[in-house]
């Protein structure tokens, strides 16, 4: 049995590659087939699926049931810390959102007044 | 009427991505913090480390804006550019959306249609952004390079949290 700290390893290792990266973020839209994920890439499919070794080794997608389609699916489990890929997309929005709010706020003061700190 | 305290984002269909965002302000300052450069420029900036050189908005039907961003180290940059065809003051801009991934890579299709509305109800002004990329495909590629982004980020904060394990 891999130790805690292997399967982290693992899990960095697998994760530090954008393409990786990317790979399950589009995976978190729903299940998708090694020619579906490799065409918005731009990627071979054996690059691909060198990739998804990758990821199934660490545990990140499995093999779903449609034998024929072999779809690979996100396991979210390993990804407990870095789960819910559509919170990333929003939380790059949300980084923008905060600064615009701040800005509103600015703009909303009477010029006279000094500003007050943001918390 | 909710108030959306945080961005909120959803998909409405296969080829959209749906953002929401409340604001305590009226919708006539949001919609100007919006398609004001100077002040785009002060909020729309990217990723930490992250700034907006470039950030030119002609505001009308057929204007054009071009969008640039560059990282400090000026080692990396991309943008966006469009057209606006529907401007509606204070509470409508729709606009064309061409991604340009300058040296940062990832592929965003054949451009987007992106419609921003602006609701306002007791003083706060709710933000949707619909951005249509035209195919399945096209959208699912372009939430994989913007969550790319995205992650770089939270990536590193993720890093922090699992050394303190």
């Amino acid at each position: 049995m891999p130790t805690a700290e292997d399967r982290l390893d693992q899990t960095f290792m697998a994760l530090a590659d954008p393409t990786r990266r990317a790979i399950l973020a589009r995976l978190a839209l729903g299940e998708a087939t090694v020619t579906e994920l490799a065409e918005p890439f731009n990627i071979s499919q054996p690059a691909i699926s060198k990739h998804l070794k990758i990821l199934e080794r660490a545990q990140l997608i499995s093999v779903g049931q449609d034998a024929q389609r072999r779809p690979r699916k996100l396991v979210a489990q390993p990804l407990a810390e870095a789960n819910a890929w559509l919170e990333r997309y929003r939380d790059a929005w949300e980084a923008s959102f905060e600064r615009l709010e701040d800005l509103l706020d600015e703009l909303q003061r009477p010029a006279s007044r000094p500003k007050p700190k943001r918390k | 009427m909710t108030f959306y305290e945080k961005a909120h984002v959803s998909t409405p269909s296969d080829r959209e991505v749906k953002v929401v965002r409340s604001f305590k302000a009226p919708r006539d300052l949001v919609f100007k913090a919006y398609t004001t450069p100077e002040l785009v420029k002060r909020w729309m900036l990217g990723p930490p480390g992250w700034e907006m050189p470039v950030c030119e908005m002609d505001v009308r039907v057929g204007g054009k804006y071009r969008w640039r961003w560059r990282s400090n180290d000026a080692a990396q940059e991309f943008g966006f550019h469009g057209e606006f065809t529907e401007v509606s003051a204070p509470a409508k801009l729709v606009s064309t959306e061409y991604f340009d991934p300058g040296s940062v890579g990832g592929d965003m299709g054949e451009g987007a249609l992106i419609t921003v509305e602006f609701s306002e109800d007791k003083g706060v002004t709710t933000l949707t952004s619909t951005m249509d990329f035209g195919t399945k495909r096209a959208r699912d590629a372009a939430v994989a390079t913007g969550m790319t982004d995205g992650m770089e980020m939270s990536y590193q904060l993720l890093d922090g949290v699992l050394a303190k394990r």
